[in-house]
């Protein structure tokens, strides 16, 4: 129906274009809407996770999302602390991202809560002992140093602000973005250490899970913003190009060192075929989700991407490029929470005791469309606070005639 | 045993068992400390003699346990996997005790199929909470709503629980499920009995726990009322505990199967259980020290 929409309203004029995208959202924020009404009166109870494999979609998505941020703001923060003069134009627009990503994820981990009013207990009686309150005042500190930070660019740049200010303003942005490259590291790394630290689950228990966390961070942020470069830098000028083009290799080393990573996590444990790890192996690449890894994430979100982008210099295909490795990232994502939790703990425990009536005693996970509704709703959700927080900073896309003066 | 102390006996397994529980049960409802008194009056006519049913004697050690200090107990469970029959009787005990909904199990009991076709046997496994010495699912808690107590029961408080299952995914055993606000009428039975089954299960669904010493009356909502949006776990039945009654599981298994006492104190049936050459724990190669044992 999609396809034939576009095709019958025609997709070559802009007008036309617009009103099709806001069609798509209003649609999406309808059926995400429902979702999260669904959610807020009802609970978890139309989702498919259940008792024996607790964490699905939702989670998946939330160290996605969570994931898209810290390399946005990565890539932001070392662009203002180590003076990378190239990358300066993109300093705001990823630090943007940044604070739009995050919301993203924690709005779907809130929704996963059995008790969401609740959630203030982590930061009034936090446990620092749990990964977990680490992760939730880790995030909480980044949020609010996003929040500063664009808040500070924004004022620097104010008309008519004093010379003097706007240098103290900069000095300031400095220090700010030298506590976040830290506070951001741990908390991309944190979300790894999570689920890493549990003894009890060897396809997490890993002392590379943090490690490859924060590499997929930085990949699948870094691709983030150059998709957005991309197809949303207002000027389309030789600068726009290099740009881009530098955007598009950094993203393509990225993608490589990722993937070595992928491999001395999968291959290392089940080279010789025995043990539980080998059996989780073999769930990822050969399971009944097998696609998830091959077709989405092999072949879309690295073996496309590295011909595209170390064959071609368009800024439109480097464009695309990117925004595989972005979306698809959410197939990385899910291949590390759902297999930790596919495979009982205790042999024959899938068998012991079931429930016919919620479907909460076994362990078989697709994500129910409630799940994927509510993931809609919070794509709808980031989209909006996209399009308000680009026009409340419209520095962000620097007009043709104002690019060269932005982040010196 | 002459016929007259079988009879006492039988009277007092009934006795303490039957009647005297839901006595006790309902007047713990009225006034939750109203029955915590230092002794069973009924076991003092009971002779303590050999070959006496192991229930009356993990009774009279109950009691003995309880007129110590909190921090001077510590519960033990021992299951006989060579007496268990697989008859799911702990299981569906637990469940009644506990009003558990769908999709909260504390005491599944495994049936592992061992060998192929013809030469094929069977063994089974309860699996209640380990109640860990050194427990993986207390440390990962964000809002420390999980502990040990002094007793070494692992507990959660349900008013505070978040309900974001990471300790669900922490415990090796995976004994700890999720209350998703789901009820045994949605989707109840059809056919001929379906309105009995129907009426039935939503007469149980208002029906509260007791767990924790405190009535629950659960129920799904924007604000979940709680144990419902929380993680819930076996506890030994320490609101039983408190009325000097046994967990139960031990009181239902009709193999006998299931032992429980102090393992602090070195005349109970647990702690000789315990230390036999036979006595085997879940996993201890991880070092959760549990005290839910097993007889091979």
């Amino acid at each position: 129906m999609a396809v034939s929409s576009v095709s019958a309203i025609g997709i070559a004029s802009p007008a036309n274009r617009a009103r099709l995208l806001w069609a798509l959202w209003i649609l999406a924020a309808i059926i995400g809407g429902l979702g999260f009404l669904e959610r807020l009166l009802h609970g978890d109870q139309a989702t498919d996770f259940s008792s024996y494999i607790p964490w699905g979609l939702w989670v998946a998505a939330y160290i996605y999302f969570s994931g898209l941020s810290a390399g946005a703001f990565l890539l932001a923060a070392t662009i203002y602390v180590f003076r990378i003069r190239v990358l300066e134009p993109i300093f705001r627009l990823s630090l943007l991202l940044a604070a739009v990503t995050l919301p993203m994820g924690l709005l779907l981990i809130g929704f996963d809560l059995g008790h969401l009013e609740r959630a203030f207990l982590v930061i009034i009686r936090p446990q620092f002992h749990s990964m977990m309150a680490w992760m939730v005042w880790l995030y909480t500190a980044y949020l609010i140093l996003v929040v500063v930070m664009l808040w500070s660019s924004y004022n620097s740049d104010r008309p008519g602000r004093d010379p003097e200010a706007v240098t103290k303003d900069r000095a300031r942005l400095r220090v700010l973005a030298m506590i976040g490259i830290p506070l951001s590291i741990g908390f991309a790394g944190g979300v790894g250490a999570l689920f890493a630290t549990l003894a009890a689950r060897e396809f997490w228990h890993s002392s590379l899970f943090p490690i490859f966390f924060l590499v997929g961070a930085l990949t699948s942020g870094t691709a983030l913003v150059t998709a957005v470069v991309a197809w949303q830098w207002p000027s389309r000028d030789a600068a726009w190009k290099d740009l881009v083009t530098l955007l598009g290799r950094t993203v393509l080393v990225l993608i490589l060192i990722d993937l070595i990573l992928e491999l001395a996590e999968f291959m290392t444990p089940s080279w010789y075929q025995i043990g539980s790890f080998y059996e989780l192996t073999r769930y990822v690449l050969f399971g009944p989700y097998w696609y998830v890894f091959w077709v989405v994430h092999l072949l879309l979100g690295v073996i496309v991407p590295i011909v595209l982008l170390a064959k071609n210099r368009s800024p439109v295909v480097t464009g695309v490029a990117a925004a595989l490795v972005a979306i698809t990232f959410f197939a990385v994502r899910l291949n590390l929470v759902i297999p930790g939790l596919v495979t009982p703990e205790l042999r024959g425990l899938e068998q012991a005791y079931r429930d016919p009536i919620g479907n909460r005693l076994t362990f078989a996970y697709f994500p129910a469309w409630f799940e994927w509704q509510v993931l809609l709703g919070a794509i709808a959700f980031g989209v909006a606070l996209w399009y308000v927080l680009i026009r409340l900073f419209p520095q962000v896309l620097p007009s043709p005639a104002q690019s060269s003066e932005v982040g010196q | 045993m002459d016929r007259r102390s079988f009879l006492k006996v039988s009277g007092l397994i009934g006795g303490t068992l039957g009647a005297a529980d839901l006595l006790t049960i309902g007047d713990a409802l009225a006034n939750p400390n109203a029955d915590r008194t230092a002794s069973l009056p009924v076991l003092d006519r009971v002779k303590a003699e050999p070959g006496e049913d192991v229930l009356i004697r993990m009774q009279r050690e109950l009691v003995r346990a309880m007129n110590k200090p909190l921090e001077k107990r510590r519960w033990g469970m021992i299951i006989d996997t060579r007496k268990c029959v697989a008859c799911h009787s702990c299981t569906v005990g637990c469940i009644m005790e506990n009003k558990l909904p769908p999709g909260v199990v504390y005491r599944p009991v495994i049936d592992q199929e061992i060998g192929s076709y013809p030469n094929v046997s069977r063994r089974f496994l309860p699996r209640p909470c380990m109640q860990c010495d050194n427990p993986p699912c207390v440390p990962v808690c964000p809002v420390k709503a999980t502990w040990k107590r002094p007793d070494g029961v692992v507990v959660i408080d349900y008013n505070v629980c978040i309900g974001c299952r990471y300790c669900i995914t922490a415990c090796p055993y995976q004994a700890r499920t999720f209350d998703f606000g789901q009820n045994w009428d949605h989707n109840a039975a059809h056919g001929n009995d379906g309105g009995l089954a129907l009426e039935t299960c939503r007469k149980y669904a208002q029906e509260p726990s007791f767990e924790y010493g405190t009535t629950w009356s659960r129920s799904e909502g924007v604000i979940p009322k709680s144990p419902v949006g929380n993680a819930r776990k076996c506890t030994f039945c320490v609101h039983r505990l408190e009325h000097r009654q046994l967990p139960m599981c031990v009181t239902t298994c009709l193999g006998r199967a299931t032992l429980f006492g102090d393992l602090n104190d070195p005349a109970t049936l647990v702690s000789q259980q315990a230390v036999r050459n036979n006595a085997v724990s879940l996993k201890p190669e991880l070092g959760t020290e549990p005290k839910t044992r097993y007889l091979l």
